[in-house]
Order: C-alpha cells, then sequence, then structure tokens
C-alpha cells in the first residue's frame, strides 16, 4: 500500500496525459466502428430550445448570430447544426449575423453542411442570408434595436440589406420574433439579453446554445429572459437527438447522417473524461490522506 | 489637454447614450454615438494591429526570450494580411464574373480560404482541446478534501461531472420515480438551476451596483484612471 502512495505522490503528469489522451480516444473510435451513440433525455432547458422554434409560422424571420470561433467549434458546432437544421426544416426565413471576426466563415461552413446540402430548395437571399460580421460589440446592438440596415448595411456577399428580400419587413431587432444566439463568451448571449433582450419589452424571445463555461453564469436568466438554453456538448446531444427524433424520416431503416449526430458521439469522449477526471479525483486524495497520516504518525 | 479632451468625449458621449435610454427625444443622438463607436471600434483594428507589431519588434530587436515566436506572429500576420487584403487566389463573385477581385476574401479556393480551413481551425481547436489535459493533471494535484468547504466543492464536481454524462444514468437509474429528484442527472440540473443559480445572482448584482458607481465616477470627471497614467 505504502509503495502505491509512493506512485501516486510522485507521479509524473505526462502518465495523467496518457491516461486522458487514451480515455478519451478509446469512446471516439468505439463510436466510430460501431456507430452508436449514448441515448440522451432531454432537459426542459433543450426541449424549450426545441419548442420555441417549433411554435414559429412558416417564413416567421429567425435572426440567427453566431458569435463563436473555431476554438469553441468542438463544442459549438454540432449545436449550431441542429438549430440551423431545425430551422431549415420548419422553413424559417434565416437571417444570420456575427459579432465575432470568424462568425461568418462559421454560418458559411454551416450553410453549406445543412442548407446546400439538404434543402437545396431554399434560396439564398430569399430563404436565408449571411449578414456577416460588424465590429463594435454592443454598440451593433443597441443600433439594431432602432435600425437593423444601419448596424448591418450589407450583406457577406455586398448587397445592400435594403435589397434582400429575406429581410423585407425587417426594420429593426423586435421586427424578429425569435433570436438564435449561439456564442463562446463576449460578445455573446449576456449582452444580447442586456442590451436587446431587455430593451425591446419582451417583444424578441430569445433561445441560446453556449459553451460549458458560459453555462453557469447564464442559468440566472432562464426561463425569463432567456426562453431555453443548451448548455456545452450535453446540451446539445439532448437538443441534436431532440430534432433528430421530430426529423427522422418515415422509412426509419434510412440512417440518421453523422453531422446530425456530432453532438451525440461528443458525448463518449466526454463521459471517458468526466470518470478519469473522477478517478484522479480519488486517487489525488488517497495519497493526500496517506501522507497527512504519516506526518501526524511522525510528529507524535 | 491631453486629457481634458479625451475626458470630455468620455462625459458627453455617456451622458449622450444614458438619456437616451430614459428620453425617446435624445434617441436618435444615441444612435448617432453608437455609430461613432462602431467606426471607433472598426478603427481600433488598426490600433491592435501596431500595437501588435510594436510589442513584437520590441521582442526580436531586444532577443528577448522566445524572440523567434515574436518573428513566427508578425510573419504569420502579414502574411494573413497580404492575402486578405490582395484576395489571393479569390475566384470571381457570381454577380461579377469578369472582375477577379468581387469574390469573398474568403471563398472556397482563396488562399485566405486555405489558412483559415487548414491553419486557423485545427491550431485553435488544439489550443482549446489541450486544456482537458491540463485541467486533468490540476485535479488530481488541487483538489483535495482539506476542509468542510473543500468536501461541498468535491461533492458538487462529482454529481455534476458524473450527471452530465450517462454514468450518471447507469448509477442511478434505478431509483424509482418517487425518488427520480436524487438521480444525478437531475441532480446536476437542480445545483446549477438553484445553487448556481442564486450565487450567479449575487454576483451579478454586486457587479452591476459597482459598474454603476465607476460609470457614474467617470462620467462626473471623478475617476481617470481608464486614461492611463502615462503623460
Amino acid at each position: 500500500m505504502s509503495k502505491f502512495i509512493t506512485i501516486l505522490e510522485g507521479l509524473d503528469r505526462r502518465w495523467i496525459f496518457l491516461a486522458m489522451a487514451i480515455s478519451v480516444a478509446g469512446p471516439i473510435l468505439i463510436i466510430g466502428i460501431t456507430g452508436k451513440t449514448l441515448p440522451e433525455t432531454p432537459t426542459p432547458a433543450a426541449r424549450a430550445v426545441y419548442s420555441e422554434i417549433e411554435k414559429l409560422p412558416v417564413g416567421t424571420p429567425v435572426l440567427i448570430a453566431f458569435d463563436f470561433d473555431p476554438a469553441s467549434g468542438g463544442e459549438l458546432t454540432p449545436m449550431a447544426t441542429s438549430l440551423v437544421h431545425q430551422c431549415a426544416a420548419r422553413g424559417l426565413r434565416m437571417v444570420f449575423i456575427a459579432l465575432w471576426p470568424l462568425g461568418p466563415q462559421l454560418i458559411d461552413e454551416t450553410i453549406r453542411r445543412v442548407i446546400l446540402a439538404d434543402y437545396p430548395n431554399l434560396k439564398e437571399g430569399i430563404d436565408y442570408v449571411n449578414v456577416g460580421f460588424q465590429s463594435g460589440n454592443e454598440a451593433v446592438m443597441k443600433v439594431m434595436l432602432t435600425d437593423f440596415a444601419k448596424a448591418f448595411p450589407i450583406t457577406k456577399n455586398g448587397t445592400a440589406v435594403g435589397d434582400v428580400v429575406a429581410l423585407k419587413g425587417i426594420q429593426r431587432a423586435s421586427d424578429f420574433p425569435l433570436l438564435v444566439e449561439v456564442c463562446a463568451g463576449y460578445p455573446g448571449a449576456k449582452e444580447w439579453i442586456q442590451y436587446v433582450i431587455s430593451s425591446s419589452g419582451g417583444k424578441i424571445k430569445m433561445v441560446t446554445g453556449c459553451t460549458g463555461v458560459q453555462t453557469p453564469q447564464l442559468y440566472p436568466y432562464y426561463p425569463v429572459q432567456l426562453n431555453g438554453m443548451l448548455g456545452a456538448i450535453k446540451g446539445a446531444a439532448e437538443y441534436e437527438s431532440l430534432v433528430n427524433s421530430s426529423l427522422a424520416p418515415k422509412d426509419s431503416s434510412a440512417a440518421i447522417p453523422a453531422k446530425y449526430l456530432e453532438a451525440q458521439r461528443r458525448m463518449g469522449p466526454q463521459l471517458g473524461a468526466h470518470l478519469l477526471m473522477v478517478g484522479l479525483i480519488i486517487l489525488g486524495n488517497i495519497a493526500f490522506f496517506a501522507q497527512r497520516k504519516s506526518k501526524v504518525r511522525a510528529t507524535s | 489637454m491631453k486629457r481634458l479632451v479625451p475626458m470630455w468625449i468620455a462625459i458627453v458621449a455617456g451622458f449622450v447614450m444614458l438619456l437616451s435610454a430614459f428620453f425617446p427625444i435624445t434617441e436618435s443622438l444615441g444612435e448617432t454615438m453608437g455609430d461613432v463607436f462602431n467606426v471607433v471600434a472598426a478603427i481600433a483594428f488598426i490600433l491592435g494591429a501596431g500595437s501588435l507589431a510594436k510589442v513584437n519588434l520590441a521582442k526580436i530587436s531586444q532577443r528577448d526570450q522566445g524572440w523567434g515566436y515574436a518573428a513566427i506572429t508578425l510573419i504569420c500576420f502579414a502574411i494573413t494580411l497580404a492575402v486578405g487584403l490582395g484576395k489571393f487566389g479569390v475566384p470571381p463573385s457570381a454577380q461579377f464574373p469578369a472582375l477577379g477581385w468581387s469574390g469573398e476574401k474568403d471563398a472556397e479556393g482563396s488562399i485566405f480560404g486555405w489558412i483559415y480551413e487548414y491553419a486557423l481551425v485545427p491550431i485553435t481547436s488544439t489550443m482549446f482541446a489541450l486544456l482537458a489535459f491540463y485541467v486533468a493533471s490540476a485535479a488530481f494535484r488541487a483538489f483535495r478534501a482539506k476542509n468542510l468547504e473543500a468536501i461541498l466543492l468535491l461533492s458538487t464536481a462529482f454529481i455534476v461531472l458524473l450527471g452530465r454524462t450517462f454514468a450518471g444514468v447507469v448509477l442511478t437509474g434505478w431509483l424509482p420515480d418517487w425518488a427520480s429528484g436524487l438521480r444525478l442527472e437531475n441532480l446536476s440540473v437542480y445545483i446549477m438551476q438553484v445553487f448556481n443559480t442564486a450565487g450567479n445572482r449575487a454576483i451579478i448584482i454586486g457587479i452591476a451596483l459597482g459598474v454603476t458607481a465607476t460609470s457614474l465616477r467617470i462620467l462626473l470627471g471623478v475617476d481617470r484612471s481608464w486614461m492611463g497614467s502615462g503623460d
């Protein structure tokens, strides 16, 4: 036993890194080979995101903000994919914007992956539009409240927003009944709540998908200012399972494309990593108490 | 003069924004101020580039520790800026097929798009993924049940860590419906919605009060620390 404790006390951190690599890579390989994912039970916050989108009538304009960059893509891309998937399937008018400089590229990727691949009947500029990035953070939000075209004068491909059919009837932010925000930090959901949702007097509803770090900070706003919330990859997996089950083809033998299973697939590595963390904390404490006991013995 | 002008700009802009939130008649003034802010924010990108160059060039010229990284930063910055502004490899847009530069800078096939896809995305994702390894190492060395507070923290961490995965379902899924609140996945949601929300709301209210006090000090010209100490 004492030898085990000695090993624990002097454990090189590279062994921990190796253990983490195995516990993450193992589930990735298993899920990749078998194609099976872990079952998910959606929480009320994830269900609320789904129902807020689902209850909008066909053709309703929806403002979708991609306020993140590729660094958080592992956590946020799967939920962005599912959100666009549901909006496209529902026939909503999607207006994409970004307050992060790398947001427009992520929007383009999602449009390519979901809309162009699976909804070729939807037309750019009519059913969806990528308005692109605007610098200014909260100031852009404030301007959007009174004049959308002033905040975003042209779309990403250079068309004046006044000439875009998808933006017909949109004067200000409150003309969008729903804001879908995918964010990784500042500016993000918190700023949208403070500057747009609170000022709109309840005209705009908002749902968000955010990183694990942000989730605890956004819980105080749910369910009043935030109507639904997807917290980290767990929230994404819950929402993804809801969207997939509602959009499943009538022919149940048809497989769901891998791009619509990304969040659920990532719950496997998350399980491995979390179990390892719990194990490491327990082992660390065993070493700590053994060391403390031996110190007490030595002094007495 | 150097401090007086910025101070008055801040005071006037601050009061205009404040009044525009309460009086509809001043709303257009607030909008104008928002436009001004957007222009200044765009200029800040140039300032940021200048600052990046200044800091890294100083490191290189003084041969500071890690000056090689500073050189790599500047080279990558210059290449990305050049290919972005020059729109190298950008295919013409569908609207203006005769004009070579009419396409988007990050269009498929452009060098800028290539840098984004094959350099930026993998590098930033890797940086983020490395966190898992360091967090695991830190958890092993730092998470100790030294006192009651630490024990509470550890217990909460265990519930949330397990409750956010399928492990929670496996470990406590057998509990009957009347005790479903004790299932790890439900406990985890309860902790986030009740304890976490209570703590966070207290912090948010505290911050809001602090921001209000600091903003008032700036608006009244009492606090000038935001201008820096240099003359």
